[in-house]
């Protein structure tokens, strides 16, 4: 209490102390990293060393005497990336549309299509699987066991991450308005959307779309329950038969969630910044 | 259907020119691809996974497949699923309610600040199998901190598990915890925080004002205030880890939680009578996930309430 009378020491509400505050997020910090830390030691020291930089359990990797190791993984990650392309297809094709539409024409029906875009939160992943089973079963039977058409699924997974960017976008911006002006200079609804809607929802389009690739390469609930090989389950199984090399592929792939995400987040202070220059 | 009922009340009103009601219809036409993929993907599988724990192998109506839930092994399941998430939640909401404090500190435009909540949002989605990596080299038998804590401690991190007989801690319920409270921090830290930003500066220069102490203040203004806001943030953790499944299904391959139970079963399917099992567990996710988001919304009523 001594310390009231100073100009520092007028700390009122909730505020905490600096030297509190960097104590506290220097061991969060810490506690977060330290798994990190300890994949990448695993995959990349020398066996029975304390420290060092090796690539040696790597080698495998490139022996095509051994090649037959890593066939489902590097398949598992072709399908992945279709299943990411198709998924983002998806969401410009149904989702894009049916906000557009709602935010233009039907205002009402922008909650019934937040409603069905959230439910996928409550609604156990698992759960959805267990009903995409038999769904399947009625698919495959006219596409072949494909990997791709799990896209459908996985789309329903990632509607709630895909809406979301283009919903605080759309809020940002009075569509409404500039649709009215658009059309009162004489074009049709096909070339307002076109030239007019779209460009203005590029930041919130190109957002959900980095999302959803970096989502369906996350996914392996879906995958597992429909015992279908993607990047995610190929890891799974390869934990057992080289660790090393799953390790290493796990470390890429957060890396590139980490990029995707960061790259999300330069989007949108960029289409921030723009909107406060004009 | 609604396209159509919407499409008949509005002509009358419309009037005039036949054209319009038909453009209207038109209109409306443009939500069926969302509205047919939606039904497809999302309200069939929902249906058909609750209708199958509640169908016989004839396809009748039946309750008897909640007999499943006498079985020991599933009983005992849905137990670790509650209490993993519960315990997960707990320890995540006040691990995560502490960052957010200390955030308070540092600038909001600030570096610093900028990249927690980057970092909130990369950790959030580090969930699955990457993640079970990330801690089989951590605590795993031959991990990091495991041989850390031996050599310099003498302490084994398996005495930390439930059931010391059942094998290393990782492949236990019991080291799923840290590795659920891993990627639950975070979704607390994202939940909670514009809870605690939306405190007023003018409620702490009240209490000291009126001569309280810090201590007054959290216990008069910063607790009362944000308690629904956290427990709130707190259902959500709950959530997110009872309906986890990737976690915990690249550490192990026993149905120690439900959806691992879920997963075998349905992959078994050719065995008789546990056909149906996967939806009655299926509807009993649903029920707790229910309660547990109704139980929110409730809480988000009055966490409103400071929050205009």
């Amino acid at each position: 209490m001594s310390g009231r009378i100073g100009p520092r020491a007028v700390r009122v509400g909730a505020t905490p102390s600096r030297a509190t505050s960097t104590v506290i997020l220097v061991l969060a910090a810490a506690g977060f990293l330290y798994p990190l830390y300890a994949l990448f030691r695993f995959a990349f020291w020398p066996t029975a060393q304390t420290h060092g930089f090796t690539l040696q359990h790597l080698e495998r990797l490139t022996d095509p005497g051994q090649a037959y190791m890593y066939t489902q993984l590097f398949e598992g990650i072709r399908n992945s990336l279709v299943i990411a392309i198709v998924t983002v297809v998806l969401m410009i094709v149904f989702l894009l549309p049916a906000m557009i539409l709602a935010e233009l024409r039907y205002r009402r029906l922008r909650q019934v299509i937040e409603f069905v875009c959230l439910l996928p939160i409550s609604i156990p992943t698992v759960v959805l699987a267990v009903g995409f089973v038999p769904v399947y079963q009625q698919i495959w039977h006219i596409t072949g066991s494909v990997a791709w058409v799990l896209a459908f699924a996985i789309g329903i997974i990632v509607l709630p991450y895909a809406y979301r960017p283009i919903q605080s976008n759309m809020s940002g911006l009075d569509l409404v308005t500039l649709s009215e002006a658009s059309r009162s200079l004489g074009a049709g609804w096909l070339q307002t959307v076109w030239s007019v809607v779209l460009p203005n929802l590029r930041g919130g389009i190109l957002s959900s779309a980095l999302i959803t690739v970096s989502v369906v390469l996350g996914e392996y609930t879906v995958a597992s329950f429909l015992t279908q090989n993607t990047f995610q389950t190929a890891l799974a199984l390869l934990q057992h038969a080289d660790p090393y090399v799953a390790a290493t592929f796990a470390l890429g792939a957060l890396l590139l969630i980490f990029l995707i995400l960061v790259l999300i987040g330069a989007v949108g202070s960029v289409s921030r910044h723009k909107r406060k220059a004009s | 259907m609604t396209a159509v009922a919407h499409g008949a009340a509005a002509g009358p009103s419309a009037g005039a020119g036949a054209s319009r009601p038909r453009r209207r219809a038109a209109g409306w036409l443009g939500f069926t691809p969302f509205a047919a993929y939606t039904l497809i993907f999302l309200a069939v599988p929902t249906v058909l996974a609750v209708w199958s724990g509640l169908t016989d192998e004839q396809g009748a109506f039946t309750l008897a497949n909640f007999g499943a839930y006498a079985n020991p092994v599933i009983l005992r399941a849905f137990g670790n699923s509650i209490v993993l998430s519960l315990a997960t939640a707990v320890a995540s909401a006040v691990i995560g309610a502490v960052i957010c404090v200390a955030l308070l500190a540092v600038n909001p435009t600030g570096i610093v600040r900028v990249v927690a909540d980057a970092a909130a949002s990369v950790f959030a989605q580090f969930g699955g199998v990457m993640l079970a990596f990330a801690f089989v080299a951590t605590i795993g038998t031959t991990g990091v901190l495991t041989l850390f804590l031996k050599q310099a401690f003498g302490f084994d991190i398996n005495a930390l598990a439930v059931d010391k007989t059942a094998g290393p801690l990782i492949s236990q319920v019991s080291g799923m915890f840290f590795v659920y409270v891993y990627f639950s921090v975070p979704l607390m830290v994202i939940a909670f925080m514009p809870a605690l930003v939306g405190l007023r500066p003018q409620w702490g220069e009240a209490v000291a004002t009126l001569g309280g102490s810090r201590l007054r203040y959290w216990l008069h203004v910063g607790f009362p205030v944000l308690a629904p806001s956290f427990f709130g943030s707190m259902i959500l953790v709950f959530a997110g880890a009872f309906s986890s499944y990737a976690t915990a299904s690249a550490l192990t391959n026993t149905g120690v939680i439900i959806p691992i139970v879920m997963q075998q079963d349905l992959s078994s399917e050719t065995l008789p009578g546990i056909a149906h099992v996967p939806g009655v567990l299926a509807i009993g996710m649903i029920v707790v996930m229910a309660l547990v988001m109704w139980l929110y919304s409730l809480l988000q009523r009055r966490a409103a309430r400071w929050q205009r």
